[in-house]
């Protein structure tokens, strides 16, 4: 390697979090370093994806042709159960909360650590103990139920359900662990300077959305006990025969479930705020707009549940309420978007690959959210719930939004956390074919939905056929985008180009610290004068050569 | 000497002070959200099936109830002079207030096991187990179901808090906490409070009303 003499020639940092204090497998496995546990948690979450997936093709093939094509109709059923619950629980909810949450919460707040670095080894433990209570039911038999698991069905299934919703259970509180952690971090470890009014955008996202882990998931812990409780011995909750109301277990799983997705998008919204003044060079627009929007977004969240009850004899009355509630998450996400279009405006727009999952993000979103306040309409819904239109919309919104911020994140950040570059040539090439894999997989399913197919049967008439052999091409397509993202980040994980500190001349705390960070994050205890994302009208034009230094206490 | 009870990412004694209380109060509401899905549960049942709720509720004999609600309100009250000890860094006495207050809490259990094994005898069981004649009402077997459940939760907060109010306990007999620090001793305590401060509503819910 060539020695550094001219400043702007990036050096590798020879002292941090990846090689001290030590390199060995034993001190990742017991490391505090909130770093070390993000990137375990990000491991082991795209390691999840990557099953997801795979079950996602197999469904997908199976819906190539109408009638029985690779497997038997129960086959079909554990498999979509298991896509679900791999995806929703052991992906999207942990991925970037848990995971670039962990590595960048403190590292934007200046602070050393989070509050309680024990507390999140464990919060990790449990999170692979539940993934593994999850993965053996599924292994030993597998669900049927879907992962929404509704009674009575899921408490008399004969399949194994108990361990999986034991799984879930305990992925519970490794989500709340978490959610307390950064709540905490937040209100006591920031920097000398950090007023809440300083607090990056992608803290106060974490922030709602762990407020959310926080109040909801103790309600969907108890709910999926008692759906094992009641499977395993009978005990009469949710079952009808014995007097119980299979209609309160829908209450309770969508008082959590729905501001579940929350904890999926609310995230995706940090990455994308950060994404958004990095890659336009200019300060957010409506930063506390921005900010407090996502505790609106938090607060009204646990008033929609009843949204996806419309047609369990729910009263019209009730019906109309959630309807008009729910659309008022769409009124707190439209300032966002509002903000973050006219954050671009008159800005320097920088079209690498975080800025292009970044226009498919918002292109998911508003589709997304549209379609949501389509199907919050009661009258609408009653002609598209459980079809493919729904599994269209939270594909959409959810699955679309998430995964665009997801890749974004991991290729913003990606030179924070390895110290090099990936190869933008082949990141754009990338997501594109994501960006259009995944329109292709799911516009055919709205259209398909609004004809009446329904959701979760693994056949079809032959006049669906053809929209159903476009979305498998889409997700062909998806898929090849996903390996070839795979493929490249491996590769420059050893052979990438030397980042050095700020590669993006990104104004964002976390980068006024050696990339990667030294272990203890940063050198003294950093001063803030200026907020997180303030661009000088011309520092894209002649970006600094090194990263700008924080002021430092003396 | 004792190392300082300072973790190295934290500027003082104060903010980790500060964040200990702070992530205590967090875990409180968490677990209070745990036990409101029961008692959702419970109300709208008792809505559905208000007679055979009632009926069930006299089944089950008050003293059992009302012993373990005086047990559990003298304990708080022990945690709490306990903890008045550690604020003037007598760690010695708050060791002692706390063994007294574990032993009110095996008390507490003992007697739970008693009426436990009472509800056996008679048949007065969850779900498909349930076989009391004297009540056949439809509902009367839900009321069981939550009847354990809601108590065996807390009979597992009490073990819990049980715990750590001997581990802390101990720690401050060996003279572990300050005057000016003494973080563990109070958490411990509101952690008990939380255990005791459910008691409360179990108690009318299922015994009384
Ligand atoms: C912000 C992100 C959103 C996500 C991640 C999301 C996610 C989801 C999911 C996962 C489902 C299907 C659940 C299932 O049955 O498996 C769903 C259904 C539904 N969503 Fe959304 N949603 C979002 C936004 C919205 C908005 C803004 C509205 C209303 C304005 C909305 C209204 C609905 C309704 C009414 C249903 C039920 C449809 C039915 O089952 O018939 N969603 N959503
Ligand atoms: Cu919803």
């Amino acid at each position: 390697m060539s020695p550094s003499h001219a400043s702007d020639v990036p050096v590798y940092n020879p002292r941090n979090y990846l090689n001290s204090p030590a390199t060995g497998l034993k001190s990742w496995l017991l490391t505090q370093d909130h770093k070390r546990i993000g990137v375990m948690f990000l491991v082991a979450a795209s390691v999840f994806f990557a099953v997801g997936g795979l079950f996602a093709m197999l469904i997908r093939i199976e819906l190539l042709t109408p009638g029985p094509t690779i497997m038997d109709a129960m086959t079909y059923n554990r498999l979509f159960t298991l896509h679900g619950v791999v995806m929703i629980f052991l992906f999207m909810i942990p991925a970037i909360p848990s995971g670039f949450g962990n590595f960048l919460v403190p590292l934007m707040l200046g602070a050393k650590d989070v509050a309680f670095p024990k507390l999140n080894l464990l919060s990790f433990y449990l999170y692979m103990l539940g993934a593994v209570v999850a993965l053996y039911g599924m292994i030993h038999g597998g669900a049927d139920t879907g992962w929404t698991f509704y009674t009575p069905y899921s408490t008399t299934t004969v399949t194994k359900v108990v361990p999986i919703l034991l799984g879930a259970f305990i992925l519970g509180f490794s989500s709340i662990l978490t959610g307390l952690n950064f709540i905490v971090t937040t209100h006591t470890m920031r920097a000398p300077g950090i007023g809440w009014n300083r607090v990056p955008l992608f803290v106060w996202s974490i922030y709602a959305t762990s407020i959310i882990q926080i109040l909801a998931t103790p309600v969907l812990g108890m709910t999926l006990l008692l759906v094992a409780v009641e499977n395993a011995f009978g005990w009469g909750i949710f079952d009808p025969a014995r007097g119980g109301d299979p209609v309160l277990f829908q209450h309770f799983f969508w008082f959590y479930s729905h501001p579940a997705v929350y904890i999926m998008v609310l995230p995706a919204m940090a990455v994308i705020s950060e994404v958004v003044c990095a890659f336009s060079r200019k300060n957010i627009f409506g930063y506390k707009a921005v900010a407090y929007s996502s505790l609106g977004i938090a607060f009204v969240g646990f008033f929609t549940w009843g949204h996806h009850l419309f047609v369990s004899g729910q009263s019209a009355f009730d019906a109309g309420v959630f309807g008009v509630l729910s659309m008022f998450v769409g009124i707190f996400t439209a300032i966002k978007v509002f903000n973050w279009t006219a954050t671009l405006y008159q800005g320097s727009i920088a079209f690498k690959t975080p800025f292009a999952y970044f226009v498919g993000f918002l292109f998911f979103l508003v589709f997304g959210g549209m379609t949501g306040v389509a199907v919050a309409t009661v009258s609408l819904d009653v002609h598209w719930h459980d079809t493919y239109f729904v599994v269209a919309h939270f594909h959409f919104i959810m699955v679309g939004a998430t995964v665009m911020a997801f890749l974004a994140a991991l290729h913003y950040w990606f030179p924070k956390i390895t110290g090099r570059m990936y190869p933008e040539g082949w990141g754009l090439v990338g997501a594109v074919m994501v960006i259009l894999g995944f329109n292709f997989t799911f516009i055919p399913q709205f259209l398909l939905g609004n004809e009446g197919m329904p959701r979760r049967y693994f056949s079809y008439p032959e006049r669906f056929w053809a929209l159903n052999v476009a979305s498998t091409a889409g997700a062909s397509v998806l898929a090849m985008g996903l390996v070839i993202v795979l493929v490249y980040l491996l590769i420059s994980l050893k052979w990438g180009p030397i980042a050095g500190p700020n590669p993006w001349h990104s104004r964002g705390y976390e980068w006024d610290t050696a990339s990667p960070p030294l272990p203890e994050n940063f050198e003294e205890t950093p001063v803030y004068t200026r907020g997180p994302h303030e661009y000088d009208e011309d520092s894209y034009a002649n970006p600094p050569p090194v990263a700008p230094e924080p002021k430092h206490a003396s | 000497m004792q190392a300082s009870p300072l973790a190295h990412h934290f500027e003082n004694i104060e903010k980790q002070s500060h964040a200990e209380r702070l992530g205590m109060w967090l875990f409180l509401a968490s677990e209070v959200l745990l036990f409101t899905a029961l008692f959702a549960a419970y109300a709208v049942y008792r809505y559905l099936y208000s007679d055979a709720f009632a009926e069930a509720s006299r089944a089950i004999e008050t003293w059992f109830g009302l012993v373990n609600t005086i047990i559990l309100v003298t304990s708080s009250f022990t945690v709490a002079l306990g903890l008045n000890e550690a604020v003037k860094g007598n760690g010695k006495k708050t060791g002692l207030w706390f063994a007294v207050s574990v032993a009110f809490a095996i008390a507490f259990l003992a007697l739970k096991a008693v009426e436990y094994s009472h509800h056996f005898q008679e048949g007065q069981l969850p779900g498909r187990y349930y076989s009391f004649h004297e009540l056949q009402a439809p509902g009367a077997s839900l009321f069981f179901s939550l009847y354990f459940l809601i108590t065996g939760l807390h009979g597992v907060h009490v073990i819990v808090g049980m715990t750590i109010l001997a581990v802390v306990g101990v720690k401050a007999a060996r003279g572990k906490y300050t005057a000016a620090y003494h973080t563990p001793v109070e958490l411990a305590g509101l952690y008990w409070h939380l255990v005791d401060l459910i008691w409360i509503f179990v108690f009318p819910l299922i015994y009384l009303v």
